[in-house]
């Protein structure tokens, strides 16, 4: 057992020791984006696994940004489904009916965009009830809103009511899903780690506590469930151009649920988490389908089994020191060192 | 003018008055002790003071302005900070980043600079970190940083709850029963501590306290509640005479 975890501390240490490398994180961005630029170029990898690969950042940008309500913030919501929908129908409604099909490829992102911005939207008018609620109590007006926004979209013609909207040329490449998940990942973890971030932390630590000590958690709130949204309708853009083909009925609680599991699979409160959890959730189903409907035990009885002898999930309120702010983690050296230092004077 | 000045604070719970007519002027620099049986509704006043409820009627001022129907944060911006009766720090963030919440109110960045870490916002966390690491190391609490907050001590936490609500750098600091939970000698440590953050933060300090060693010590002016009437006011030793208070305060032990 010893031996085991020594092996495993070695591990880590070799890990940490490649990212303290001062140009980790541009040479890992330079060889990501050409090694999803090569594959979708060349296609050495063939399709389905690009598909995979698609679906992978996909679902980290998603998890990513629902832990920042439901772990740094402490709150529950099962909305992001809802998020998610409105980005791939305003995304989908841009390059099917707005966009000319000549510039598609070019005019892309912009839908993306809007999509997460209406997202975002959406999120801050979500936001304004969600003051008045806590816990329990927003996690049923979150399912409200997810049900609201399904039946919304099963009742309007122009999107193809129950029926679904198709007709997206398939724009969502792999350069393209590192990119926005690139993007999510360094956007959320810069604001976690600013003082908005702490802000937001600190109602989930003691709300009341927090609002003493000049904490404005209304605004704190809204900032978090705009960004929250704003990825999550990304999320949904990106969604709809790989698969090519949306319904409402993609998006319900199910939906929702699928996204929680990664969260608290992962671990709350943490970006390294969220991305192993999403990583780790995305190929198991896939690896598990030869299992046909058996596949829909093993994970849950697999979360059951995480819940009882891993309550916080993988890596629960801790991060990964890459993702750590360059100060923050000398700060914690530092710390560490002086905490040695007093060790061995009081042995 | 006196800093901050009380009149007329009542405050019902339903049918419940909690406080009634309580009047208070506090001058700069002082140091107010308020006593009173349990339940007599101190910690009421420090809520209505700090905006956790509004006031059923009359005005709280400080440095003349109306206070009542601000939001607690807006309190704290405006130059009053708090402590907790019973410890409520954030136990699962470093006791850095206690502190460093604390600076909320006075950030000079933009959410969307903080997105993207641009602009003003790599100095101000140079200055908010520098801050705090500073108040820390006052409190000699620098060496704990990168601790988690529910890692410490009580008598450590105790002290931290004061520093990160120094850190809002207030003009009249409220402390709630800063000694519950100490021992005959760590309270006279307390009284030093108490009066030495008065003279190093240049601070008014109100403090509720059970412990009568303390605020006969320490306190200049004495306000005694009992069932939210305020039934005497004064120095420390005309309070310690006072027939009223000893009825209600130490009324079991005449008995006895």
């Amino acid at each position: 057992m010893s031996q085991r975890s020594s092996t495993y501390d070695t591990i880590i240490k070799r890990w940490q020791a490649l990212t303290d490398y001062k140009y980790f994180w541009p040479i890992f961005l330079f060889v990501g984006v050409g090694f999803c630029m090569a594959a979708s170029a060349f296609e050495f990898l063939d399709l389905y696994l690009q598909l995979i690969l698609i679906y992978v950042g996909i679902n980290i940008i998603l998890t990513v940004s629902l832990n920042l309500i439901n772990g740094y913030m402490g709150e529950f919501s099962v909305g992001h489904a809802g998020f998610m929908a409105v980005g791939a129908y305003v995304a989908s409604l841009l390059t099917v009916h707005v966009f000319p099909s000549g510039a598609q490829n070019m005019l892309f992102p912009l839908a993306i965009l809007a999509g997460g911005l209406a997202a975002a939207l959406v999120g801050f008018l979500v936001a304004i009830p969600s003051f008045k609620t806590r816990g329990d109590y927003l996690a049923i007006v979150t399912l409200a809103f997810c049900m609201i926004v399904k039946s919304v979209l099963e009742n309007i013609d122009v999107v193809g009511g129950p029926r679904g909207l198709l007709g997206m040329e398939k724009l969502t490449t792999l350069p393209w899903v590192f990119f926005w998940t690139a993007l999510s990942v360094w956007v959320i973890r810069n604001l976690v780690y600013s003082n908005f971030g702490r802000g937001v932390l600190s109602i989930r630590e003691d709300e009341i506590a927090s609002d003493l000590m000049s904490v404005n958690t209304r605004q704190v709130k809204i900032i978090a469930f705009v960004v929250s949204s704003f990825f999550a309708g990304i999320a949904g853009g990106l969604f709809a151009h790989a698969l090519q083909f949306i319904n409402p009925r993609m998006f319900d609680i199910i939906k929702s649920t699928d996204i929680l599991i990664m969260v608290y699979l992962g671990g709350i409160a943490s970006i390294a988490g969220s991305i192993v959890g999403a990583i780790i959730y995305t190929i198991l189903l896939e690896v598990l389908r030869p299992l046909g409907v058996w596949r829909m035990v093993f994970m849950p009885l697999m979360l059951v089994l995480l819940m009882i002898y891993r309550p916080r999930g993988i890596m629960g309120l801790k991060e990964a020191r890459m993702f750590m702010p360059l100060r923050d983690w000398v700060t914690e050296k530092l710390w560490r060192k002086k905490k040695k230092e007093a060790g061995d004077a009081t042995p | 003018m006196p800093l901050l000045k009380i009149e007329k604070l009542t405050h019902r719970f339903a049918g419940l008055c909690a406080v009634s007519d309580f009047n208070l002027a506090v001058e700069p620099h002082e140091l107010i002790g308020i006593i009173g049986p349990n339940g007599a509704g101190k910690t009421t006043v420090f809520n209505l003071i700090t905006g956790v409820y509004r006031a059923s009627e009359g005005g709280i001022r400080l440095d003349g302005q109306e206070l009542v129907g601000l939001t607690p944060h807006q309190i704290t911006t405006r130059g009053i900070a708090r402590t907790f009766q019973n410890i409520r720090l954030f136990r699962e963030l470093s006791v850095l980043d206690n502190v460093r919440t604390a600076h909320y109110g006075r950030i000079n960045y933009s959410p969307v600079e903080a997105l993207l870490h641009i602009g003003r916002f790599c100095a101000e966390e140079r200055r908010i970190t520098n801050q705090a690491l500073d108040l820390l190391a006052v409190f000699k609490l620098d060496n704990l940083a990168g601790e988690k907050a529910k890692n410490l001590p009580y008598g450590l936490q105790r002290r931290l709850e004061i520093a990160r609500a120094l850190a809002t750098e207030p003009k009249l600091l409220l402390l709630d029963e800063p000694a519950a939970g100490m021992n005959p000698n760590e309270i006279i440590q307390l009284m030093e501590f108490i009066s030495w953050i008065r003279k190093t933060f240049s601070v008014t300090i109100i403090l509720i306290e059970h412990q009568m060693r303390l605020v006969m010590g320490i306190c200049e002016r004495l306000v005694v509640l009992d069932f939210g009437a305020t039934i005497a006011t004064g120095l420390p030793a005309e309070i310690q005479n006072n027939p009223k208070v000893l009825e209600a305060y130490l009324g079991e032990e005449v008995a006895v």
